[in-house]
């Protein structure tokens, strides 16, 4: 639905450059919803006012349901008829909502309707119903100062419907809004996007964001992505930063004789006890360190870190048995063997680097 | 001299200045309101970005708006001529007064516009709106209440700026005050004639700012603090919860 190939943004201030995206290829396909997550300065904004052309990319393309958009841009820094057009079939939210405080919360709606040209009755008509959609059909006369929050991104989010788009963008939505607010726009956003087909990209800080609506998510850093897949994918992927940021697990081994493992539960296994299940076939005590498990489109999905009794080298027959049960298992330290044995400190130097993306 | 005498001095001097000035605001809003909107769009970063119409607009308007209003009238003749048909008289006087406000008053716009919010701007683009849209639906719209305040001023500008006009014998209340009042030492007169405009002042900024806070308190809400600078006219609505107003209790 959405597709960015070699998009470049370069930034041209004093003399100074400043590269903003650095050739991102991005795939949204149709009815998912996709996350880009990074920190601040990262490329998230940028990439998705390249997607509507609100920034130019100085390369790449941009392709929206089927048209390149960066072929109707034409040279000038103004945008000609039919990117015009186009960006009505895109919707768009705002982290600061961006309603027109002179008018109600009915002509905020219409607004994208009049610059449509639709006539006075389809539009109060289309509006009520949109505002009725996103739950604020008693608001229709107020004005944008007299609702809340989470009411006020309602009314973003019933205006960027008003010209039926295929796609939204959401630019830090929920970003200024408290966690219960997040919660209930969110599930706004996943609701439209089962109801009417809805593309939905978003971009956010906020890994609960990802972790509560996303099907799909990138990770950006420096203008570049770094992961991108689904989330079972992601999780699937060993050393996955994304799906050890999105499920952050922590917790040192208690004594350097001991053997910590990070398991990842996706896809059929999450649903079977297998931890007791190991517990008991060899008869071992099992410590968990830590724990991040959600439910994720009905299924339940996670890591786990855990602590078996012994080196390596003596559970290497349980953690055969967890990778057996489609379980995919990490052993925190193995990576310097030599380093866990010589001194207990180095241990917990080598999970710094797990426990560090675990907090981004 | 008696009031008989005084009266209809003054009633013909105020329709003069009413004339002038109703005429040279009308003309100032019409030309500014463009002329500021055009300044802020054509400002780098701007939606039609174009540094050299900025900068050339921006000096024709920092040039006139140097110049001291008797010295623009002077320079303005062949120009007024032109235009009115006349230099001299209630018609010769609007030009150069229209003329000295526009700039003036676009100054003003271009600040009042340039306050509004640029993700507002964002937000219209985003919805495919043209810059024409932008300008009538966001910019305009947004900053009323900013630009009203702005053309109040302007036209309280405008009546000091007219009583220069008595130089091309356009008449008005400024005029009375320095002919009558000054140079034949009509004390008396020219104390009623400033009485006069300082009533025709406060009514004109009363009005501009009534305006100005009604349009920005539909905006904002009755929520938001206001300053009161003034402890009369307590709103009519001002039923609102008891926790709604310490600052009303003053």
């Amino acid at each position: 639905m959405i597709t960015t190939t070699g998009l470049t943004k370069v930034y041209r201030s004093r003399g100074r450059e400043i590269t903003a995206l650095d050739g991102v290829d991005l795939h949204v396909g149709e009815g998912e919803v996709y996350g880009v997550i990074g920190q601040s300065g990262a490329g998230k904004s940028s990439l998705i006012r390249c997607v509507n052309l609100l920034e130019r990319p100085t390369s790449g393309t941009v392709t929206v349901d089927g048209q390149d958009l960066t072929a109707l841009a034409g040279r000038g820094p103004r945008a000609g008829k039919e990117l015009r057009a186009a960006r009505s079939r895109i919707g768009m939210v705002f982290q600061h909502f961006n309603l027109l405080s002179t008018r109600t919360v009915q002509d905020n709606v219409e607004l994208p309707l009049e610059i449509l040209g639709h006539s006075g009755r389809a539009r109060s008509r289309k509006a009520l119903e949109l505002l009725d959609l996103v739950g604020l059909a008693d608001k229709a006369r107020a004005y944008p100062s007299q609702l809340s929050g989470g009411q006020k991104q309602r009314v973003g989010i019933a205006r960027a419907l008003a010209g039926d788009p295929k796609v939204l963008l959401s630019d830090e939505a929920t970003s200024a809004l408290d966690p219960e607010t997040t919660r209930s726009i969110l599930q706004l956003l996943r609701d439209l996007n089962r109801s009417l087909g809805l593309t939905v990209l978003l971009i956010t800080h906020e890994m609960d964001v990802v972790k509560t609506v996303c099907d799909s998510a990138a990770l950006m850093a420096d203008g570049r992505i770094v992961e991108s897949g689904t989330v079972s994918e992601l999780l699937a992927t060993p050393g996955s930063e994304l799906a050890a940021a999105l499920f952050p697990v922590s917790g040192d081994a208690s004594d350097p004789g001991r053997t910590v493992v990070d398991v990842t539960f996706h896809g059929d296994a999450a649903t079977r006890p297998v931890i007791s299940q190991l517990s008991r076939t060899y008869n071992i005590d099992i410590s968990i360190l830590g724990a991040a498990m959600d439910t994720v489109g009905g299924r339940q999905i996670g890591r786990m870190r855990i602590e078996l009794p012994g080196r390596f080298e003596e559970n290497v027959v349980p953690i055969g048995f967890l990778r057996e049960q489609g379980l995919q298992v990490e052993v925190a330290d193995r990576a310097a063997p030599t380093v866990a044995d010589r001194a207990a400190p180095a241990v917990a130097d080598c999970a710094a680097p797990i426990v560090k993306e675990g907090a981004k | 001299m008696t009031w008989s005498e005084m009266r209809p001095l003054l009633e013909q001097a105020s329709w003069d200045t009413f004339y002038m000035v109703g005429w040279s605001a009308a003309i100032a809003v019409a030309a500014g309101l463009p002329l500021g909107i055009v300044l802020v769009l054509t400002d780098r970063g701007g939606l039609l970005s174009n540094s050299l119409v900025n900068k050339v607009l921006g000096q024709i308007v920092n040039i006139t708006r140097s110049m001291p209003f008797i010295i623009l009238m002077v320079a303005l003749l062949p120009f007024t001529k032109a235009v009115a048909g006349t230099t001299i008289g209630r018609e010769g006087a609007i030009v150069p007064l229209a003329i000295s406000a526009i700039p003036f008053f676009a100054r003003l716009v271009e600040t009042s516009v340039r306050e509004v919010d640029g993700g507002l701007v964002e937000a219209v683009q985003s919805m495919g709106g043209s810059t024409w849209t932008v300008v009538r639906k966001v910019l305009v719209p947004e900053s009323l209440p900013s630009l009203i305040a702005g053309a109040t001023t302007t036209v309280v500008a405008l009546i000091g700026y007219s009583a220069m006009a008595g130089a091309v014998g356009a008449g008005g209340l400024g005029d009375i005050a320095t002919r009558y009042g000054y140079l034949r030492f009509e004390t008396e007169l020219m104390w009623i004639t400033v009485a006069i405009l300082a009533v025709v002042i406060s009514l004109i900024q009363f009005a501009g700012d009534y305006a100005a806070r009604s349009l920005h308190r539909r905006g904002r809400g009755s929520t938001a603090p206001r300053l009161r600078l003034l402890k009369a006219s307590p709103s009519p609505k001002s039923a609102e919860p008891l926790t709604g107003g310490p600052a009303k209790t003053s």
